[in-house]
C-alpha cells in the first residue's frame, strides 16, 4: 500500500493547535478526513481545556460556506476554538522590469491582432492585414508585411525592427509612415524604424545604438 | 471512416467550386468512393459545373429540416458509379442551416464514401462555419493575385480557430507567362507568405471554362493541363508523392523544331 500525504495534519504550537490542511485533494476529501480525525482517531483533544485553534488551507481557497463547515466540524467538541481560517497570501505578479522584452512566436494573419504591453520579440512573420501593437517596442524576427504600431500610448523613443522590413504601414506614437514611397529600402538587411525630429526614419539595425544610446537595447 | 476536406478560399471567383468537382471527379478517377457536398446555400454552382442540374430533387436543406432522408438528396453522378453529390438549396440562404446540422450530415456521409469534398462559400460568416464544422482537413485556393491571397490568410487564420490545422494550399490560374516576366505574385511569394503546405499549382486553362459551361469536369479531358495538375493533386491527396509539373508551356512551333533538333 502506498502512503498517502494525510490531507489534515494537526500540530501543537506555542498558541495552541494548527490545522494544516491539504491543498491539493477534493474539499469533500477534508471534510471526511476532519471528522474522522476530530470523531475517532483523535478523539481526546475534544475533552479537555478550551485551546485556540488556527486553521491554514495553503493555496485552496474556500468560499465562506465552506470555511463555515470547517469552523463547525472543529468547534464540535466546544473545546477548541476556531481563532482563524487563513489561505496564504496569493503570489502578485511581479510587474516586468520596463526594459524587458517579452517573447511571442506565431504567425499574425490577415485580420489577426497581436497586442503587448512592453517590448515585444515577435519570432515569425506579421502578413499584410495582421496588425502589431505594443505600448514599447517591436522586433520582429521574421518578415513585416502588414501593420506595426510601437509606442502605442505615445512613447516617441520606441522602435519597429524586423528581419524582413516590408510593412503596409508603420505607426510609432502617433506618427503614422507609409513605406516605401516615403522611404526607399535597398537591400534586405535588418532594419529599425524610429522617429527623428517628428518624422519616420528607417536605418540599419547596426546603426540602432548610436542613435538610442541610453536606449535599453541601444546603451551598451 | 473517410475524410471530410473542406475547399475554402475567403475571397470569391478564385475557383473553389471548380476545384471541388475536379478534385471529386480525380478522386472517382482513381477508384475512390466520394461524395461532394455544396454547402453555398442560396447560390448553388457545383451541380451546374458536374452537369448533374437536372437531377436535383432534394438539397442539403430538405435533408437538415427532415423533409427527406440522406440517401434520398443524392445525386449520382452521370460518368461513375462511386461519385455522388449533395446539393445546396437554391431557395434559401446561409441562415437555413445550422453548423450542427451540416456537422451531422458530413458524419454520416464519411461513414459511407472514402472522401466528402465540400465545397464552401465565399466570405467567412455562416456559410463558412457551416462549411468547415464538419471537415477534418482543409484545403485553401487561391490565385496568385494580392487580394486572393490576403484573403486565404485571412481563411487559414479562421481555420486555425475552427482547430482545422495544416490546411494544404492550392494555387489556381496561375499564367506561367506573366509570373515569368513579373507581372503576377510567383509561387515563392504566395508560398512565403501563406507559410502552409503546397498541394499543388493549376495553370490557366480555358478548357476550365468550356467544361465547366458544359457539365463535364477539366479532368476528364487528360489534354488539358489543368486537368493533369487537379489528377496530381488528387493523387497527392491519396499520400502519393507527385512532383509539381514544369510550368512552362511548351507550345509554338520554334520550340518544336529546337526539339527535334535536340536543343529544347
Amino acid at each position: 500500500m502506498t502512503e498517502t500525504k494525510p490531507r489534515v495534519t494537526i500540530k501543537g504550537v506555542k498558541e495552541g493547535l494548527v490545522f494544516w490542511i491539504d491543498d491539493s485533494c477534493t474539499f469533500s476529501e477534508v471534510i471526511e478526513e476532519l471528522e474522522h480525525k476530530l470523531g475517532k482517531t483523535h478523539r481526546s483533544f475534544l475533552s479537555g481545556p478550551a485551546v485556540p485553534v488556527q486553521v491554514k488551507l495553503g493555496s485552496r481557497r474556500p468560499n465562506e460556506a465552506e470555511k463555515e463547515q470547517i469552523a463547525r466540524i472543529i468547534a464540535k467538541g466546544g473545546n477548541l476554538i476556531v481563532r482563524s481560517i487563513e489561505s496564504d497570501s496569493p503570489e502578485e505578479p511581479k510587474p516586468l522590469p520596463p526594459d524587458a522584452v517579452v517573447l511571442m512566436k506565431g504567425i499574425v494573419r490577415s485580420g489577426q491582432t497581436v497586442r503587448h504591453e512592453g517590448n515585444l520579440l515577435y519570432v515569425g512573420d506579421v502578413n499584410p492585414g495582421g496588425t502589431i501593437v505594443c505600448t514599447g517596442d517591436i522586433f520582429v524576427l521574421g518578415a513585416l508585411r502588414g501593420m506595426a504600431h510601437a509606442g502605442a500610448e505615445g512613447d516617441q523613443r520606441a522602435i519597429i525592427a524586423a528581419s524582413y522590413m516590408r510593412p503596409t504601414q508603420l505607426r510609432i506614437a502617433d506618427v503614422i509612415s507609409r513605406p516605401p514611397d516615403e522611404w526607399g529600402i535597398a537591400d534586405a538587411s535588418m532594419e529599425f524604424a524610429y522617429i527623428h525630429e517628428g518624422n519616420m526614419e528607417i536605418d540599419k539595425i547596426n546603426r540602432l545604438y548610436r542613435l538610442r544610446p541610453n536606449h535599453p537595447f541601444g546603451g551598451a | 471512416m473517410g475524410e471530410a476536406i473542406v475547399i475554402t478560399s475567403g475571397k470569391g471567383g478564385v475557383g473553389k467550386t471548380t476545384t471541388s468537382a475536379n478534385l471529386g471527379t480525380a478522386l472517382a478517377l482513381l477508384g475512390k468512393k466520394v461524395c461532394m457536398v455544396d454547402t453555398d446555400i442560396g447560390l448553388r454552382n457545383l451541380d451546374v459545373v458536374m452537369g448533374l442540374e437536372n437531377r436535383i430533387i432534394y438539397d442539403l436543406v430538405d435533408v437538415a429540416e427532415g423533409r427527406c432522408r440522406l440517401s434520398q438528396a443524392l445525386i449520382k453522378d452521370k460518368r461513375f458509379d462511386e461519385l455522388y453529390m449533395l446539393p445546396a438549396a437554391q431557395t434559401k440562404d446561409k441562415h437555413a442551416v445550422s453548423p450542427e446540422a451540416v456537422r451531422d450530415i458530413v458524419v454520416q456521409l464519411k461513414s459511407d464514401y472514402d472522401y466528402v469534398i465540400i465545397d464552401c462559400p465565399a466570405g467567412i460568416e455562416q456559410g463558412f462555419k457551416n462549411a468547415v464544422a464538419g471537415a477534418d482537413k482543409a484545403i485553401v485556393v487561391t490565385t496568385p493575385e494580392n487580394a486572393a491571397v490576403r484573403d486565404a490568410d485571412r481563411i487559414i487564420g479562421l481555420l486555425e480557430q475552427e482547430r482545422i490545422h495544416g490546411p494544404k494550399l492550392i494555387i489556381n490560374r496561375v499564367k506561367p507567362l506573366m509570373m515569368k516576366k513579373g507581372e503576377m505574385l510567383d509561387i515563392d511569394e504566395v508560398c512565403s507568405v501563406l507559410a502552409i503546405d503546397l498541394l499543388g499549382i493549376v495553370p490557366d486553362d480555358e478548357a476550365v471554362i468550356k467544361a465547366a459551361n458544359s457539365g463535364e469536369p477539366t479532368v476528364m479531358n487528360p489534354k488539358s493541363r489543368a486537368a493533369i495538375a487537379y489528377r496530381n493533386i488528387a493523387r497527392r491527396i491519396l499520400g502519393d508523392t507527385v512532383p509539381l509539373m514544369p510550368l512552362e508551356e511548351k507550345t509554338g512551333v520554334f520550340r518544336k523544331f529546337k526539339k527535334i533538333f535536340g536543343i529544347g
